[in-house]
């Protein structure tokens, strides 16, 4: 299939390899963060293949996993209301809030429906008149531009029984954030979606300032080992810069147009984000002009009482600081079936690609 | 008759006789329907019997590739085709939501009705019942079913005989059906050629186990997908499972949809695909039977039965990494981006 088996092909993998293993020389901590690239190294296997030198962390990429356990519980307090329904993409179900989790809410009567896109979200609230429809608004810059069309959408045409809770998040303040932290990384495999929109000027301050060699890669196999000889390469020539990787969809200025229907919807705020708590400038939140269509301004809900188990280390997982198998609630108390962390919960979490691999792993 | 279903029809009057003789005697015809008994009684023959019973609800009802009628058949035929039995008799038992239109109901039963004689089975008792508007979904269908299985397959369906070594086919690509009815049900991509794949499978896998003497194992690959067939063998023999991507049958179509939204295909229901297991010496045999037959062109050696990694499902991808898979866990959702 076009676009899909060229960038499989195992002659071309088995070439990236050669050279990776002929040139990592050193000891390479690259960190990716973007769920979509958790998932695709654990779906095709890729760490199996590299040297052992080379070590693939996952960041705080998964929008669900860095949403803070607050915002499941106002989600959940929202669903509650009168004639209320929730249109969530279906990623946030089983996230656990402190009590519970929104399927089981759905479970209880609520009316909580999936839906594929913010739009659609919309379409119920015109279908049903007559009910307030809440579409919880998460992600990075990818997913952001699609619900600011929404939002615009739903002001020029009035639709007031619209809303949207926005948990929109930026990537640069967390990329900042891990390297805050001081977690041993000598690159990034920077995010190809986010980078579709922003384009790599963000990420500049990463090899300038912190001589981190930065990489912006798409999500093929070949595209992730290109992009990880790309990396070995700054590193072993002590050339950080931002290179692109992802070159037949992402452009040094991103894309204009989605840029500025974000900017033009969305205003910056502080967030607070699983792991790392509130980080200044981090969020993107409704502006004035759309705050009759912002859930958080439309409707008061009370401050949950954040009690998150204690024994869960998704914080320090989002941080980098340590891999899933250290957690003790790993595998035992928390699994799939039965997750206590958001990062076990959704498919791009690490928790969950960790344990999906772990038998074959423990076994070799 | 009236054109819509009434709460009526369901109370064991005289609007359910004319509801059954009307729709349901009429169209299934057949000597046990119409001797009206509250038991269809047939002669029994000197094998095993196989039983089985599986509901349908499905949203939308008309999808392309089948219907909910022809689920209700196809589905309980290949249950009882994969334990190695001749498939023979059907019951069926309808839900009916009232104000359902009764032209919707003739033609799910007169699809009934076309895949019941394409797998050469009755459907020799029913039940009706009508519940009121808003507590169901328009229809919905049981179907029981019964068939003979011969001596020497009546161990066919627990799994014990399968051994190390042994190869695992499937009878085409897989997802078809889950990807058809998604896409259907959300209105994605309106020009998007997925079907689903729901037939009778009894008349290809009669004609293996004629002609293949070392079949260890069948099942129907419905909910769970692949995935959770192959975690079903790996638990029940103990023994690990090897599958190779490259060799994983997948329509252009099913990989665009899953690629697109972030679907795992393995995951994904069929409803006329099946897993085959079988010796060693006889693969090559059991896939050139399977591809001759109609609903087998596509069959493809998947893998095969290890000592390795007991309990465990291990793929080579296509870039030659390996990875564990997964059994689906609970509702499949779309990844965000």
């Amino acid at each position: 299939m076009k676009y899909i088996t060229e960038y499989r092909n195992k002659q071309r993998v088995e070439k990236l390899l050669d050279a990776i293993h002929a040139e990592a020389t050193g000891s390479y901590h690259l960190m990716e963060v973007c769920g979509s690239h958790t998932h695709a190294i654990r779906r095709h296997g890729l760490q199996s293949l590299l040297p052992d030198q080379i070590r693939l962390l996952s960041g705080p990429g998964c929008p669900v996993c860095v949403s803070d356990q607050s915002y499941i519980d106002k989600i959940i307090a929202l669903a509650g209301y009168k004639d209320m329904i929730i249109a969530t993409f279906g990623d946030l179900l089983r996230v656990p809030g402190t009590e519970k989790s929104l399927q089981v809410c759905r479970e209880e009567g609520a009316d909580i429906r999936v839906v594929y896109s913010p739009m659609q979200a919309l379409d119920l609230a015109k279908q049903y008149p007559g009910r307030q429809v809440i579409f919880p608004a998460i992600g990075f810059e990818t997913t952001a531009p699609s619900s600011a069309v929404t939002l615009r959408q739903a002001k020029s045409a009035n639709q007031n029984n619209f809303s949207l809770l926005s948990a929109h998040k930026l990537m640069p303040p967390a990329m900042q954030a891990v390297i805050n932290e001081g977690v041993r990384l000598n690159g990034y495999i920077c995010p190809g979606h986010v980078s579709t929109i922003t384009g790599s000027g963000i990420y500049h301050v990463f090899p300038e300032k912190y001589n981190v060699a930065t990489v912006i890669a798409g999500f093929e196999p070949t595209d992730i080992l290109q992009a990880v000889l790309m990396l070995v390469r700054q590193i072993n020539n002590r050339n950080f810069k931002t290179e692109i990787q992802y070159i037949r969809a992402v452009r040094p200025e991103g894309n204009p147009k989605a840029k500025a229907i974000m900017n033009d919807v969305f205003v910056r705020a502080d967030d607070s984000w699983r792991g790392f708590g509130n980080l200044p400038n981090s969020g993107l939140q409704p502006g004035p002009e759309y705050a009759g269509w912002d859930a958080g301004l439309k409707f008061t809900i009370p401050t949950p009482q954040k009690t998150e188990n204690g024994k869960c280390i998704c914080g320090e997982i989002l941080q980098g600081k340590k891999q899933p198998e250290s957690c003790t609630l790993f595998a035992s108390l928390c699994t799939p079936q039965n997750p206590v962390g958001a990062c076990m919960v959704s498919a791009e979490g690490s928790c969950q690609a960790h344990y999906k691999y772990r038998n074959y792993e423990t076994q070799n | 008759m009236k054109h819509k279903i009434e709460l009526g029809h369901g109370s064991g009057g005289l609007m359910t006789r004319e509801l059954i003789n009307e729709v349901f005697t009429k169209i299934l015809d057949n000597r046990w329907l119409k001797a009206e008994g509250d038991s269809a009684v047939f002669k029994s023959e000197k094998e095993h019997i196989a039983f089985t019973t599986d509901s349908y609800v499905i949203t939308p009802m008309f999808f392309p590739g089948g219907d909910l009628g022809k689920l209700a058949v196809c589905g309980t035929v290949n249950d009882l085709a994969v334990a190695g039995a001749r498939p023979v008799y059907l019951t069926a038992g309808f839900i009916l939501e009232e104000g359902l239109s009764l032209d919707v109901l003739q033609k799910i039963v007169k699809s009934m009705k076309k895949e019941a004689d394409k797998a050469g089975v009755n459907v020799v008792a029913g039940d009706t019942k009508v519940v009121k508007k808003g507590q169901a979904d328009g229809m919905y269908i049981n179907t029981s079913g019964v068939g003979f299985v011969d001596n020497k397959f009546s161990g066919l369906a627990e799994g014990k005989l399968i051994c190390k070594g042994d190869v695992i086919l499937v009878n085409g690509s897989l997802g078809d059906h889950e990807a058809a009815i998604i896409n259907a049900r959300e209105s994605l991509f309106e020009t998007s050629p997925l079907i689903s794949d729901c037939a009778s499978l009894n008349g290809m896998v009669g004609s293996l186990l004629e002609q293949c003497s070392s079949v260890r194992f069948m099942r129907d690959i419905t909910r769970g997908g692949l995935a959770g067939i192959l975690q079903e063998i790996a638990d029940m023999t103990n023994q690990g499972v090897e599958i190779r991507e490259e060799w994983l049958p997948f329509s252009d179509p099913v990989t665009a949809f899953c690629e697109t939204l972030g679907y795992e295909p393995l995951h994904f229901a069929n409803e006329g695909k099946c897993i085959l297991v079988v010796s060693p010496e006889e693969a090559g045999k059991a896939l050139a039977l399977m591809q001759a037959h109609e609903h087998g062109r596509n069959a493809a050696r998947i893998g095969e039965i290890t000592a390795e990694h007991p309990g465990g499902i291990v793929m080579e991808t296509s870039v030659g990494g390996k990875r564990i898979i997964e059994p689906p866990v609970a509702e499949k959702v779309p990844r965000i981006c």
